[in-house]
């Protein structure tokens, strides 16, 4: 019979029913953002992935490379918005040398949708797409189930609300390049620091007409990891003795062969070992 | 193959039931894969209408597309055009409704394309709704989602002036005018009280203009802007009409 085999949908059920739990999917509670401004389109991520209650990556990456003028910042399941924008990605590239011309952010955005609508949304990729192309700026959101809107500026993931709630009360249609990169950092701040899901460093990637696409890595790290105000080296001298005796090195050598090393190089890598507190 | 694992509908002797609760609660597989993914539910957009008037036809809607309690977009724009001349009002689903409509308005421009003719109104009709009624199938082949095709589609065309209705199952009426979406509900008795036959352009802007504002007062998951198009030989005109002036202006757009 032709068309997808949901059998192991049906066994999967069953085996639920009888008790055995659902494997827990790596997700993204996430906030992502996007903005237009004059000449271009931000996008922006928070860095945390979380599995369940558990923060599986305090510093990961969601966004995506599509084009080099068309950039993704997802949310949902990981793994799912990874493979989805690969592939796009991917047929893109095909597209756009078949065709010779500049891939459009309105084509990656009928791929995606019409993908993820195919899947009736099982495969839970939430996104925001945004880049240049040669008809002009651009700036979607696809929803997992293929639905997609178009508008000035978006939010999306569990600290989308908080995000949202900033570009509603500060954003202003004549933003310029460092305005929007700001605001959509602003926002994506406002999901790291309001929702459990969002945390971490701010990420943003700025796609402007004849200019590099400009990825930010790490561009704002509210929350470095502090320094420690104790530690568990105790000082020389911190336990007290009843007597001593000094081995001399002539001493051991009855017993040993010893062998000195020279000074410099970093021969004795072990006593170096950095160890984590 | 067929399952009753997560239909939310059955064929029964007197017909299609469909749990109306079950869908609004949006996707209940995802809550147990995926925590964030179950945050979301299927956008649904909310009422719409179309009408006949003495030179053509308008089509108008609310602009709200909610998941679950939130608004993921206040200034959707529902009113879609899938020919030359022919448009449809989008309610329901958002992810069905826009995929109809794409495979609609790609059948249409094949049809002018190879017959060297713009489609008429009817075939428009047809199309979407056989793609509704075929879909409707779908459901006995473990495709719940397909449940909730579209709750109703008006198209029209500015030459013959049909309104067409098509409701959920895939029927087809010729009407002369028609609304749907949740917030229709509210104003069947609004829409039968003031329709009158051979109404100028101004009326039937205004019939529209202030049924969409009664639906918008009533129904809670209506709202937003009021987004008209005014369908004439001189072709399609686009009125926008805010909140914040109590839905009296801007007017006109383009």
């Amino acid at each position: 019979m032709p068309g997808f085999d949901f059998s192991n949908y049906n066994r999967n059920a069953a085996l639920h029913a009888k008790g055995v739990p659902l494997p827990k999917a790596t997700s993204t509670g996430t906030t992502i953002v996007g903005c237009i401004y004059d000449k271009g389109v931000v996008i922006a991520a928070d860095t945390r992935a979380t599995v369940g209650p558990i923060v599986a990556d305090k510093n990961c990456e969601k966004l995506h490379y599509i084009a080099p003028k068309i950039w993704c910042a997802g949310a949902g399941t990981a793994a799912d918005t990874e493979f989805t924008t690969a592939l796009i990605s991917s047929n893109i590239e095909l597209h756009s040398l078949s065709t010779g011309r500049d891939p459009r952010v309105i084509t990656c955005m009928t791929m995606l949708k019409q993908h993820l609508f195919r899947y009736q949304g099982h495969i839970g990729a939430y996104l925001v797409v945004a880049g240049v192309d040669p008809t002009g700026v651009g700036l979607y959101t696809v929803h997992a189930h293929g639905s997609t809107d178009k508008l000035p500026y978006v939010t999306m993931g569990s600290g989308s609300l908080a995000a949202m709630s900033v570009f509603e009360s500060t954003w202003q249609p004549d933003l310029d390049r460092e305005g929007a990169i700001s605001l959509c950092a602003e926002a994506i701040k406002a999901g790291i620091f309001n929702d459990l899901g969002s945390g971490s460093n701010v990420d943003v990637c700025v796609i402007e007409k004849d200019k590099p696409t400009q990825l930010l890595r790490n561009y704002e790290k509210p929350n470095p990891r502090g320094e420690k105000e104790r530690n568990y080296r105790f000082p020389k001298g911190t336990t007290a003795w009843l007597n001593q005796r000094v081995i001399s090195k002539e001493d051991m050598k009855k017993y040993v062969t010893i062998e000195t090393l020279s000074g410099d190089g970093n021969l004795a890598v072990g006593e170096q070992m950095d160890v984590d507190v | 193959m067929v399952s009753s694992n997560g239909v939310t509908g059955v064929l029964g002797e007197d017909g299609i039931h469909v749990d109306m609760n079950h869908l609004k609660s949006g996707e209940v597989n995802n809550s147990e894969l995926s925590p964030v993914a179950a945050h979301f539910e299927i956008p649904l957009t909310k009422n719409s209408m179309a009408i006949n008037f003495k030179d053509g036809v308008i089509l108008g809607a609310d602009s709200r597309t909610t998941t679950g309690a939130y608004i993921a977009n206040r200034v959707t724009d529902k009113l879609t055009q899938v020919h030359d001349t022919i448009w449809c009002c989008r309610s329901g689903s958002a992810a069905d409704t826009q995929a109809v409509a794409d495979i609609v308005s790609y059948h249409l421009n094949m049809y002018g394309v190879v017959n060297n003719e713009a489609p008429s109104t009817q075939v428009a009709a047809s199309l979407f709704q056989e793609l509704c009624y075929e879909n409707k199938d779908a459901l006995r082949f473990d495709n719940p989602n397909w449940q909730d095709p579209m709750k109703v589609l008006k198209l029209m065309h500015l030459q013959t002036v049909p309104v067409y209705s098509i409701p959920l199952g895939g029927s087809l009426h010729k009407q002369p005018f028609a609304i749907g979406g949740s917030g229709s509900t509210y104003i069947y008795g609004y829409t039968d009280a003031h329709w009158r036959e051979q109404m100028t352009e101004q009326e039937g802007i205004d019939f529209v203009r202030s049924a969409l504002q009664e639906a918008i007062k009533w129904d809670g998951s209506s709202g937003g802007v009021i987004r008209l198009v005014v369908l004439t030989k001189k072709g399609a005109v686009r009125h926008l009409y805010l909140p914040d002036t109590n839905y009296t202006g801007p007017g006109v757009t383009n």
